[in-house]
């Protein structure tokens, strides 16, 4: 079966700025993919790569067996693409927008209303008010609806979440969700770590690279350490204690608990206790747990950070 | 340690039009606690945080902030308050150094004192060898946690972060969290909104909005424990998706 | 073509959306011309005026006459000796000093040469020159019903009068006014509104669409040659019922000058808004490239001819002269395409050039 979305040792530079460096990855038919990381680690060049908005410096990319250079007109007729920011004509209403975008697409809201309606029937009753003055969570179901439209055969959505609230990023997740159903493939984009358990694969980014590519279950199994999640009475110091234990590979704050990773067989958690004890702490408790994406991004960070600092030998710091 | 609260809130309502942004809001705020202000978009969170901050008047309400009025005192309240939000923080096409100094030297700072504050900050971040680099030529990492720095370089009582870690990696992000338990540490207020919802558990008490209201206000502890949650997520999403069915 | 009529119908709704803008747009030719209009003719309503009559005979009585006659100026006082002009001018109230030599009307039978010295309160020049301009376009107009034959007198020679008889200087203010805006409208607005798709970033949304970028550029353009079509005529219409200015020449020519010039405009604008990226630039591009050149070195304001050599040069390459230069042709001489096919054509090359330009430049993709 074909690929929706190949893309061969893509890279990119901006002046000295390595925004990509030599990608290669692929997107299954009908598959829910998603870009995990933070802001600056490359998601929205290679969107815009993918979506035939920038040329890469070297590599190749096609999008449903389209070439991203030259089959770029192909490619603009069947994908959906919703940038970053908020792009819609703020000064028309709901219905002039999505009417606008149906039109440039040579097709008619009534043609594919199907497709939209149960994303669009949520801001319908607001369809004469302009698109400026909506909430967030609308704005994007708007945006949604525009890239829609169309009926495209591959989705891309460039942090369709951000700067969005809890509620309206569930929504939108469970929109994606249904829309899965409907055979549309989706690439989407996200800072935020949560999300990668919704997706069907995921790719870890960081610093224009990708760290790992595999369904989230993978992601997590994958992780290489043992984890401790640690509670006393006081987070703060908690945190600044742990990392004197000398079998601790690294402590990173969850909320009110301390993560404490170790080389696994290390240390047990009557270990730490002990030492937490021995340091003042009062109500400790440790507690083996499962790594959650995020404890695995941290993971790969700092790996592929060390292997930076041994190839590279770091200028500042 | 003075156990008069920071911010006083009464019955703080902001009307624009028919429209009520903030409907009758009662909090306090304790002497360096790290209160977490939540809401959906849209629910007046930075309605709120304008009017805390001195700059606009709230429709009616009894508010104190770092002990000031808000109607007849907001000079001083400026001066006793820092701000720093994910949109806007420092200029871009000025150096590190710059930027701090001009920070220090809006509020007041005498030469002397810019100059010791600055050496300071620098050894602290390990910024001495890039203070000569442009804001737009480092790291987004770098900038969020170089830009609560110059939010407090003037001490302020209390200070207030909207957003701070919006798309900041998340080793970043417990960095940035570090400096803000040890500003707290050092008595400072801290007074944050976010959308992570992991976050809201870093803090000591945390408010959530829900449409100009304020729904719930408690421990992370306590709120998990009340609505039976595993997380500060579900309890958001518990709170804000009751009052949508309300309104349909 | 459906995509393309679904851009321009959102292009529409942008501008009609958008009262304030629309109010400035139509609303700006009106009160420009009606205050340049007003603020020319007051200028020399009941100028006064002093005569130094050293010949003192029939013709120079007449000349006198005719001055006072014109509505434009009013006798002051009759001068004696030259020591009292500049008494008079100090004064302050004498805005022109109108002089005959001795034996006027005689030298004008016999050698067919007379002089007349008009003398203006430089300390106004504007004034001063505009009021020349009047007072010896009225001595021509008396030589010439005085003889068919043209006989030549020595004073200022002033051609731009020749064609406006009636000597309104709204008349010259109007095709200036014109070129002023059409080049407003057409060059700012579309710079303007690519730019802001830019900042929006809706510019990506329309690129990874499959419009094609012509279609965008012309979707853009066409509202704007439309309104910038409707202000012309607006202009015309104005001038005419409230200044009585004339189209002397054919109608059709006129608009269709007017055509190719806000064509040159709009390609300039596209041109703009293809090398910035925000509306911020185009701004000032568009006022300090376009606007500025527009109103100082096109002859609107300063005519060319008085120009330093090196800003007379500036000013044959700015597109606004030639049209100027055109309509003025049309509308107060009369003349029709024979007389300006030479700017007519250059106007048609600046267009060419800057489409060329624009396609060029315009991308297809961010960056």
């Amino acid at each position: 079966m074909k690929n929706a979305v190949d893309v061969q040792n893509l890279s990119k530079n901006y002046g000295d700025t390595e925004a990509l460096k030599e990608i290669s990855f692929s997107v299954g038919k009908g598959e829910l993919f998603g870009f995990i990381g933070p802001d600056g680690a490359g998601k929205t060049t290679l969107f815009r790569i993918l979506a035939t908005l920038l040329l890469a410096d070297s590599g190749a990319a096609t999008v449903e067996g389209y070439e991203v250079v030259k089959d770029y007109k192909k490619i603009r007729q069947i994908i959906g693409y919703m940038p970053g920011r908020f792009s819609l004509y703020q000064d028309l209403t709901v219905e002039e927008n999505l009417r606008f975008f149906a039109t440039i697409f040579g097709t008619t809201i009534e043609e594919n209303y199907e497709l939209i309606k149960e994303i669009y029937s949520q801001i319908e009753p607001f369809k004469t008010r302009k698109a400026g003055q909506l909430s967030g969570g609308m704005k994007q179901k708007l945006a949604l609806s525009c890239a829609l439209i169309h009926k495209p055969e591959v989705l891309f959505l460039d942090e369709p979440t951000t700067g969005v609230d809890a509620v309206s990023r569930q929504e939108f997740w469970e929109m994606l969700k249904r829309l899965k159903t409907m055979g549309i493939t989706i690439v989407v984009s996200t800072p935020y770590m949560d999300e990668a358990a919704l997706c069907d694969r995921v790719a870890l980014i960081q610093d224009g690279s990708i760290m790992q590519i595999s369904t989230p279950y993978e992601v997590v199994e994958a992780y290489p350490m043992g984890l401790f999640s640690v509670t006393s009475t006081d987070i703060y110091q908690l945190l600044h204690d742990l990392q004197k234990l000398p079998q601790a590979h690294s402590v990173f704050a969850f909320g009110q608990a301390a993560h404490l990773s170790y080389k696994k067989e290390n240390v047990t958690a009557s270990e730490v206790i002990r030492f937490l004890k021995e340091t003042g702490h009062e109500d400790v408790h440790v507690e083996e747990i499962k790594p959650t994406i995020e404890d695995c991004f941290m993971e790969l960070m700092q790996g592929s950070e060390q292997a930076n600092e041994r190839t590279s030998g770091r200028a500042d710091k | 340690m003075n156990q008069q609260p920071i911010i006083i809130v009464k019955d703080l309502v902001k009307k624009f039009g028919s429209f009520v942004a903030n409907d009758h809001l009662t909090f306090k705020v304790k002497r360096g606690e790290i209160f977490g202000f939540l809401g959906a978009n849209g629910a007046g969170k930075t309605t709120a945080i304008r009017i805390l901050c001195g700059l606009s008047f709230p429709t009616s309400g009894e508010l104190s902030v770092a002990g000031y009025n808000v109607y007849t005192q907001r000079e001083k309240i400026k001066q006793n308050i820092g701000y720093m939000s994910q949109k806007f923080s420092l200029y871009d096409d000025l150096t590190i150094f710059e930027n701090i100094r001009f920070y220090a030297a809006i509020y007041g700072l005498s030469k002397k004192e810019i100059d010791r504050r600055t050496d300071i900050l620098m050894k602290k971040l390990g910024l001495e060898e890039a203070k000569k680099k442009l804001i737009r030529d480092i790291p987004l990492g770098w900038k969020q946690k170089l830009a609560f720095s110059v939010a407090i370089i003037h001490d302020p009582k209390i200070v207030f972060l909207d957003e701070p870690t919006g798309g900041v990696d998340p080793i970043t992000r417990r960095q940035f969290w570090d400096m803000i338990y040890e500003a707290a540490r050092n008595g400072i207020t801290v007074f944050v909104t976010t959308h992570y919802m992991d976050e809201a558990e870093y803090c000591d008490r945390v408010s959530i909005m829900v449409d100009g209201r304020i729904a719930a206000l408690d421990t992370p502890v306590a709120l998990r424990e009340k609505y039976h949650a595993k997380n500060m997520n579900e309890v958001f999403l518990q709170l804000a998706r009751a009052q949508k069915t309300e309104v349909l | 073509m459906k995509r393309f009529r679904g851009f321009v119908v959102k292009e529409f709704l942008h501008i009609f959306r958008d009262y304030r803008t629309l109010l400035i747009l139509f609303g700006m030719p009106v009160i420009q011309l009606i205050l340049f209009g007003f603020v020319i003719t007051n200028e020399i309503k009941d100028a006064r005026f002093a005569v130094l009559d050293l010949s003192k005979d029939e013709t120079t009585r007449q000349i006198t006459e005719k001055l006072t006659s014109s509505g434009y100026f009013r006798l002051d006082r009759n001068l004696n000796t030259y020591n009292e002009i500049e008494e008079a001018f100090r004064e302050g109230e004498i805005q022109l000093v109108v002089v005959y030599e001795p034996d006027f009307a005689r030298r004008l039978e016999r050698d067919h040469v007379a002089n007349v010295q008009l003398i203006g309160d430089a300390s106004d020049p504007n004034t001063a020159n505009i009021l020349v301009n009047y007072a010896s376009g009225i001595l021509t107009n008396y030589l010439l019903s005085m003889n068919a034959e043209v006989i030549p007198m020595k004073i200022v020679p002033e051609t731009r009068m020749m064609y406006n008889q009636e000597l309104k200087g709204v008349f010259m203010f109007v095709p200036g006014l014109m070129a002023m805006l059409l080049m407003l409208i057409s060059a700012l607005m579309t710079s303007l509104s690519i730019t802001r798709e830019k900042e929006l970033g809706t510019m990506e949304l329309l690129l990874a669409s499959p419009l094609r970028p012509m279609q965008i550029v012309v979707g853009k353009v066409f509202p704007y040659v439309f309104l910038a079509f409707i202000n012309a005529c607006i202009i015309i219409l104005l001038g005419w019922a409230v200044f009585g200015v004339p189209v002397r020449g054919s109608v059709g020519l006129l608009l269709f000058e007017s055509f190719l010039f806000i064509s040159m405009a709009l390609s300039l604008g596209i041109l703009i808004s293809c090398v910035t990226n925000s509306q911020q630039l185009a701004m000032m591009i568009s006022l300090v490239a376009l606007m500025l050149p527009t109103i100082l070195l096109s002859g609107f304001i300063f005519p060319v001819e008085n120009m330093p050599m090196v800003l007379q040069w500036l000013c044959h390459i700015m597109p606004p002269m030639y049209f100027i230069t055109a309509i003025k042709s049309i509308m107060l001489k009369g003349n029709g395409l024979f007389f300006i096919w030479k700017e007519t054509l250059i106007l048609i090359g600046f267009t060419l050039f800057f489409i060329l330009m624009s396609v060029k430049k315009f991308k297809i993709r961010l960056s």
